[in-house]
């Protein structure tokens, strides 16, 4: 694997690899020396062309661990903000060394450019690309699910439900393709404005209505942010119809079976999409992603860096 | 392809429990003492070797675990490697004598990894080396204390240890 640009690239044996990898490497942070020398001498950059302060942190760590050296660029302080292409920045990026790229874009099809054009010979990481995807976060959130509902390797007849604004998310379109890579049924949910159409080709089942979809006893509800920085205003309708319709909360926290799994994106909007309850409720598995981002990111760091050829 | 056996399942017996007794000679007992494996073979040696110790001398109370190496290895771009569980003792490898347990010792690389590993957990007491056999061609100041046996090789010769927990039976072949 030299390249991780889309979770829809992930074949079941490579996707079990990376899980079974990072759930080994999630050891390495309970012990005295969090390091390991698998990396050492590769050159990382985190090219966040779209701010993303908790995403480039996980990188971030997971490549120390490693032991390879890390640089981060910004757009804000970059090039980038003068107008030079990214096409341009990863060339110079190249000349300076870096062995891999962990590019998070505003555009959709930004880190599919960067390792299909020919630009670059660097490994290429998609950490987010507009409204396509996010790879990382679909593999760090399978791998909150299999450690939560002991399923074995893959995810086999667990029933998933995703909430929220699906249409801009890649956290979802993600999570689609990886999920139901490894044998889960997923349904997504949400308001209709923000209900892409046609979303059933993926093999989904899509509900309008929060209410029915719990009704189906789903053993993951996975709400997204509310991205309010990539919805038009008329979409969303307000915050307090969106709250009242949507959000996780009171009634629907309470239907919810006792080894449920509540899982977030983060950052949460506490009181929109999820309530206070929901987050610090003891079946929210939130912070265990935040750690297992870190596992995840360190095998697919260690894949596409030292794996060699699939 | 031509293959020969140079050690049956009795000949396999026969070394591992000449390596317990010698590790329990040269340790005067069996105090402070761990058998680390080195994955994928090197995990069942040391699991048979602890418990043949544990035979000889009943209070031993069985140490054993395996030590992945997989982040630790020179030769990264050689090929896909899964990391594979690290289990220490619970009682940790500070001050105790670690005997790192492998099938074949060849080139030594595996072994170098394999200290790498152990100072990042520990700092034991003392560090040894046990291999059922040793085929020669080291590429680095590395020598077994414990062999089962020396097979004298070409480089371009293949040794193969088969277990009965991963391979059904129990032999050790040498093939071109």
């Amino acid at each position: 694997m030299k390249h991780l640009v889309s979770a829809a690239d992930l074949s079941r044996a490579d996707a079990i690899h990376l899980l079974n990898n990072a759930q080994e490497l999630g050891a390495v942070s309970l012990r005295e020396v969090k390091r390991l020398p698998a990396l050492r001498g590769k050159t990382i950059v985190n090219l966040f062309v779209e701010n993303s302060t908790r995403t480039r942190i996980s990188f971030e760590i997971a490549a120390t661990r490693l032991s390879a050296d890390v640089i981060n660029f910004s757009a804000a302080t970059s090039s980038l903000s003068k107008g030079e292409s990214l096409k341009d920045t990863a060339q110079t990026l190249q000349a300076l060394g870096a062995d891999a790229i962990v590019i998070r874009h505003p555009a959709s099809g930004a880190a599919h450019n960067l390792a299909h054009r020919g630009w670059v010979n660097a490994s290429i990481v998609n950490a987010g690309d507009g409204s396509h995807e996010h790879p990382t976060q679909a593999l760090l959130d399978a791998l909150t699910i299999r450690q939560r509902l002991s399923t074995g390797e893959d995810l086999s007849g667990v029933k998933v439900l995703i909430v929220g604004d699906i249409k801009h998310s890649r956290v979802a379109r993600s999570n689609i393709h990886l999920l139901q890579t490894l044998g889960a049924e997923v349904e997504v949910a949400g308001p209709e404005t923000l209900m892409p159409i046609g979303i059933e080709e993926l093999g989904v089942t899509t509900s309008l209505n929060f209410e029915d979809s719990l009704a189906k006893k789903p053993h993951v509800v996975m709400m997204l942010r509310v991205q309010r920085e990539r919805m038009l205003q008329n979409q969303l309708g307000s915050e307090r119809e969106y709250s009242k319709n949507w959000s996780l909360a009171d009634q629907r926290l309470r239907s919810l079976s006792k080894d449920c799994v509540i899982l977030h994106p983060g950052p949460m909007n506490r009181g929109l999409e999820i309530s206070s309850e929901a987050a610090d409720d003891p079946r929210s598995a939130i912070l265990e992603q935040v750690a297992n981002g870190v596992s995840v990111r360190m095998a697919v760091l260690y894949q596409v860096l030292a794996g060699g050829e699939v | 392809m031509s293959q020969r056996v140079v050690l049956d399942a009795s000949d396999i017996e026969r070394c591992l429990k000449r390596i317990a007794h010698e590790i329990l000679e040269a340790n005067e007992g069996h105090s402070d003492l761990i058998i680390l494996g080195i994955p994928t073979r090197g995990i069942h040696l040391a699991n048979r070797i602890a418990k043949i110790i544990g035979l000889i001398e009943p209070d031993y109370q069985l140490a054993a675990g395996s030590l992945d190496i997989t982040m630790y290895r020179d030769d990264l771009v050689s090929k896909e490697r899964k990391i594979t569980p690290t289990q220490i003792p619970t009682s940790g490898l500070d001050g105790k004598v670690v005997v790192l347990v492998d099938d074949v010792l060849f080139s030594g690389r595996t072994v170098r990894a394999a200290l790498d590993a152990i100072t990042d957990i520990g700092r034991p007491r003392q560090v040894k080396l046990a291999v059922l056999a040793d085929r020669g061609h080291r590429e680095l100041p590395i020598r077994p204390d414990f062999v089962g046996k020396n097979l004298p090789t070409s480089t371009k010769e293949r040794v193969s240890v088969l277990l009965a927990e991963t391979d059904g039976e129990d032999k050790v072949v040498i093939g071109e």
